[in-house]
């Protein structure tokens, strides 16, 4: 890919005003397909989750999902948008081989959700909010493969497979009104944007949400605007940005390349850029128009969609806590810095945080648990701390450090036994023998071995040099394997080496 | 045998059911018959023999174990080749689809099959039903058993001759525009085409959507009632299905048969449909029908219908567009055949191009042309648009009619069966010939064709065409049966009964016609 000229970004700004727009495609975890009864499921075999419906097979006919209908109303209602009394699907027609129908089912000028609002927050704290026109639901394309030539792709390939499994797949897709005024901050809007999309369909329930899946794609508008002119600039189209940080990055890349662009001369054109994650870079795709002419027509194989008043009230009773709002409760409740609280959203842990913490632990010791050495393990596996252990087992964990029968230390051993299998952390302390010592009898013993053996220790102690106490406590601790508490081993030293007679000393030679 | 063949569906029915004949014989007489008369008629695609005597073997044996079976168990159908059948090539009467074997069945032939009649085969039709004459299959036409030199209508002119000349007591047909109307006009046979929604689509390769309709074609109105009865009613897998509970569409048509049934029935001639470009004798065979029916108590009146003269139009844009659409996943990727481009690189584009050019013939090319065009950005409005404002105003046409009068009669097309090629070089002469039949399809409302007579000036059938309010279907049924009576104790015979002997057979030759 021949690196595109890019021109300095704060330069870039200061000749240009951005505009944005962004197309999210959410991809719904209905049951079922959006007009078949076949599976809505990742993973199957190919082209075995199919029917002539959704194989475009002559004779095949739509069915709508009550499901898809449902979650869209209530996506639409998170987002703010009024719900339409009647919607109605249209075809959107080209050929392309994963379109089983060489047709998608979609929502052209009556859409199910439409004027919606969406306010976010970035670092800064600045407050953005995105305008929602629409929100449409559609039917998802299969996949196609393509085989030999280089690296998957189309060029170059010898032949191509499809799997229609995720053909007729229910999506929604969200599509913004232009966003002026993001100036500096656009990269980082158009990532937390599609953060809180993400986030208000899986406080929804209604998609796994899982990008690297593409449950949710984004597809990226950025046109450049010169400064002091009212003249929008032409537009391009990024598609399928699938990770927040390449949304960032893809925002950043094409404001800096259209403005090398512009400002060498050269014209921007109307087109639909692909993002390379590896290199970081979007190269031309297929040239795109306004008088890209799909042949929108209202699909005559279906009725209209009008939900009753009454079903949507209904679904808005069930609407969730706007995540937002939910993160600023939880970050009050918690008392975590931002820092702190950032954090857990980054790492993705504010629903195991919150239960882990409803089941009774101490919220800095549940943050301090899942941030870190659950994650650390998580981290060094290759899968998410969530599916390591429970929050109850983390509160349990935590529980045990407080009331004194673990350490730190020994809470990570523990920790490694639950992840293991063992069972409970009080399972796990039983089987391993870990609880601490807390009967001050092997102690004292450990100790007054430990003194005896460093008379010279001893002697320092007595001298008020508190500090020499360390070396007698590391090899207490030692002797004890760990199972000791430091700090009450740290208060038998002293008073086995002063205020308290030594056993194997002489006695005489107390103060 | 011969006696089997010419048996209706109703009387077969009470034949199988009191034991006097069994399945299999009925089936053997038709399979039979098809292989004297095929040469002459080419109505069938395909007829599946083997299966049809061992389904029909299995019936007799489920009937001797005294299991109660359907009114129609046993009964032999044809269906037309647009119809999905798991276990029979579909091709709608394409070349793209040569050879295709559903892994579904429509769901018509699922009830079908589930109330026991016997499928004998798929029934030749224009290329996905695009034409009035059967001259546009891409497997070449089918003959009218009156004159084999004449066209047997379209597109389903298959199951209409493989009923008009006895192959089969009962058919399945689909009408977008007529196609089981007009045929059923032309081969002097009952067609049937029920309110949009009241037989499902699902297992139908559609040609436009919004217009389509599966319906009976058979040789009484009683046989299509029975038909009717099996075939209609909701479906889960058809969105536009009704959810009505019907009524018996088979009492319905009983009723016709009470005297008295046509007394004070309000009949609407529409003046729209009943002036130039009909062809004499077909207005001289109406108004003699309608002097029956006056006579017999119907009060006939004139009613307009003044946007019907767009109907044509209005039809040829709605069509084209959908079918455009709905002929788009004919790409050679997941079924029918493929063919590979000449010369140069083998992209999925070019492959599918180069299969489309070769697998669709020259008038479905000819529409989706023509629908691609009414679809496109800037045209849209003007064409599809303005299109869809006709059709609402021809519902509001319908309405008025409906409000003074229960019926509205026609005849079925304008002409006898033209001949072969008549038509095939003027696209528009063609496309006009539907100009009855499309205001029913337009306004999703049942219409129906049963015979009237014959032509005196060619001696061909003459179809009378009656329509209904939508969901009136039963008042068809009623209405037909009794028009039927009427005409044939006017005659003093069928009408299917004066069709000339087929391959030197003479089927009616110790019955003297009076079957
Ligand atoms: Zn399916």
């Amino acid at each position: 890919m021949a690196k595109a000229e890019l021109m300095d970004y704060d330069k870039a700004l200061e000749l240009f005003e951005p505009v944005l727009g962004f197309e999210v495609h959410v991809e719904l975890n209905t049951k079922t397909k959006m007009f078949c009864g076949c599976a809505n499921e990742f993973g199957s075999g190919a082209n075995t989750n199919t029917c002539p419906t959704c194989l475009g097979l002559p004779g095949g006919l739509p069915q709508v999902n009550r499901q898809a209908i449902e979650s869209s109303i209530r996506l639409g209602l998170a987002l703010g948008c009024e719900i339409a009394e009647t919607s109605r699907f249209a075809r959107k027609n080209y050929f392309y081989p994963d379109t089983a129908k060489n047709f998608q089912t979609s929502q052209y000028d009556e859409p199910i959700a439409f004027n919606g609002q969406l306010t976010i927050e970035l670092e800064s704290g600045r407050q953005v909010t995105v305008d929602i026109e629409r929100a449409h639901m559609e039917d998802d394309a299969g996949k196609l493969t393509h085989m030999g030539g280089a690296a998957g792709r189309i060029q170059g390939a010898d032949y191509s497979l499809v799997d229609y499994n995720r053909g007729g797949v229910p999506l929604v897709e969200i599509v913004t009104q232009m966003i002026e005024g993001g100036e500096a901050d656009s990269p980082e809007i158009g990532k937390t944007y599609v953060a809180a999309i993400r986030e208000i369909v899986k406080a929804l329930g209604v998609s796994n949400a899982r990008m690297e899946e593409g449950n949710v794609r984004c597809d990226a508008n950025v046109s450049l605007r010169p400064r002091g002119s009212n003249i929008l600039g032409t537009r391009t189209e990024t598609k399928n940005v699938n990770s927040l940080r390449s949304v960032e990055r893809a925002v950043r890349y094409e404001i800096q390349r259209q403005a090398a662009l512009l400002t060498a001369g050269g014209t921007i054109t109307q087109e639909t850029r692909h993002w390379h994650e590896d290199t970081g870079v979007t190269s031309a795709g297929r040239p795109k128009s306004d008088a890209d002419d799909y042949r929108y027509f209202p699909e005559p194989d279906l009725v209209p969609v009008a939900p009753s008043r009454a079903w949507v009230e209904e679904l808005r009773a069930t609407l969730p806590e706007p995540p937002a709002a939910r993160r600023k409760r939880l970050q009050a409740d918690w008392g975590f810095v931002n820092l702190e609280f950032q954090d857990v959203v980054n790492s993705d842990l504010l629903d195991v945080l919150e239960a882990t913490i409803a089941a009774g632990a101490p919220a800095q010791s549940a943050r301090k648990w899942w941030t870190g050495e659950i994650a650390r393990l998580a981290n060094a596996a290759g899968v998410t701390a969530e599916s390591l252990v429970t929050p109850a087992q983390v509160a349990a964990l935590i529980e045990l450090i407080t009331d004194g029968t673990l350490t730190d230390r020994l809470a990570r051993q523990v920790l490694e036994g639950v992840i293991a299998g063992e069972g409970t952390p009080s399972e796990v302390v039983a089987s391993r023998g870990l609880a601490v010592v807390s009967d001050d009898g092997p102690l004292i013993a450990a100790i007054d071995e430990a003194l005896a053996g460093q008379p010279d220790v001893l002697a320092k102690i007595r001298d008020g040099k508190v500090q020499a106490a360390g070396a007698v406590i590391g090899a207490v601790m030692k002797a004890m394997r760990g199972q000791a508490d430091a700090a009450r081993v740290r208060e038998l030293v002293l008073e086995r080496a002063g205020s308290a007679p030594v056993e194997s000393a002489p006695s005489e030679s107390v103060e | 045998m011969t006696s089997l063949i010419n048996q209706t569906a109703a009387a077969l029915a009470g034949l199988l059911a009191d034991g006097s004949v069994s399945s299999v014989d009925v089936t053997r007489a038709h399979l039979d018959h098809i292989d004297a008369v095929e040469p002459d008629v080419h109505a069938f695609l395909h007829v599946a023999r083997d299966a049809a005597l061992a389904t029909a073997a299995r019936v007799d044996a489920r009937r001797a174990a005294g299991e109660k079976l359907g009114p129609l168990a046993g009964v032999p159908i044809a269906i037309k080749d647009v119809l999905a059948t798991h276990d029979m090539p579909t091709t709608s009467g394409s070349k793209i689809l040569q050879g295709w074997i559903p892994p579904y069945d429509a769901t018509v032939v699922r009830r079908i099959r589930d109330a026991d009649l016997i499928p004998l085969g798929k029934t030749n039709m224009d290329e996905f039903a695009m034409g009035s004459s059967t001259e546009h299959s891409a497997y070449g036409p089918t003959h009218n058993p009156w004159d084999l030199d004449r066209i047997p209508g379209g597109s389903g002119g298959g199951s209409a001759a493989a009923v008009a000349a006895f192959e089969a007591p009962l058919a399945l047909g689909s009408d977008t525009g007529g196609s089981i109307r007009q045929p059923a006009a032309v081969t002097g046979s009952v067609g049937v085409k029920p309110t949009y929604g009241g037989v499902s689509r699902y297992g139908a390769i559609a040609l436009a959507s919004s217009l389509d309709q599966v319906g009976p074609v058979t040789r009484t109105v009683l046989d299509a009632a029975l038909l009717h009865d099996v075939i209609g009613g909701h479906d889960p897998l058809d969105s536009t299905s009704l959810t009505d509970a019907w009524p018996s569409m088979a009492a319905a048509a009983q009723a016709g048969l009470a005297d008295g049934a046509l007394k004070g029935v309000r009949i609407g001639v529409i003046k729209e449909l009943n002036g130039a470009g009909f062809q004499a004798g077909v207005k001289q065979r109406f108004e003699e029908t309608l002097a029956l029916l006056s006579a017999a108590g119907a009060i006939v009146s004139e009613v307009s219908a003044p946007n019907f003269e767009y109907a044509v139009s209005a039809y040829y844009l709605i069509l084209p567009a959908e079918a455009s659409s709905n002929l788009a996943r004919f790409d050679s990727v997941r079924f029918g055949i493929r063919v590979n481009p000449e010369d140069g690189p083998l992209t999925s584009e070019r492959v599918m191009a180069a299969t489309r050019d070769a697998g669709f013939g020259d008038e479905v090319k000819r529409r989706i042309i023509l629908g691609t065009y009414a679809l496109s950005a800037g045209y849209y409005d003007a064409y599809y648009g303005s299109a869809q404002k006709v059709r609402t105003l021809i519902q509001r046409d319908f309405a008025a009619a409906f409000d003074k009068v229960d019926l509205l009669v026609s005849p079925t097309a304008p002409t006898t069966a033209f001949k072969f090629g008549e038509k095939t070089e003027d696209p528009m002469a063609m496309y006009l010939n539907d100009i009855t039949t499309i205001p029913a399809n337009l306004a999703g409302i049942p219409g129906m064709s049963l015979p009237m007579g014959l032509a005196p000036e060619d001696g061909l059938p003459v179809g009378l065409q009656v329509m209904a309010p939508a969901r009136a279907d039963a008042r068809l049924y009623t209405f037909g049966a009794a028009v039927e009576q009427l005409l044939e104790a006017h005659w003093g015979h069928t009408l299917l009964s004066q069709a000339p002997a087929l391959a030197n057979i003479e089927m009616f030759a110790t019955e003297g016609g009076a079957v």
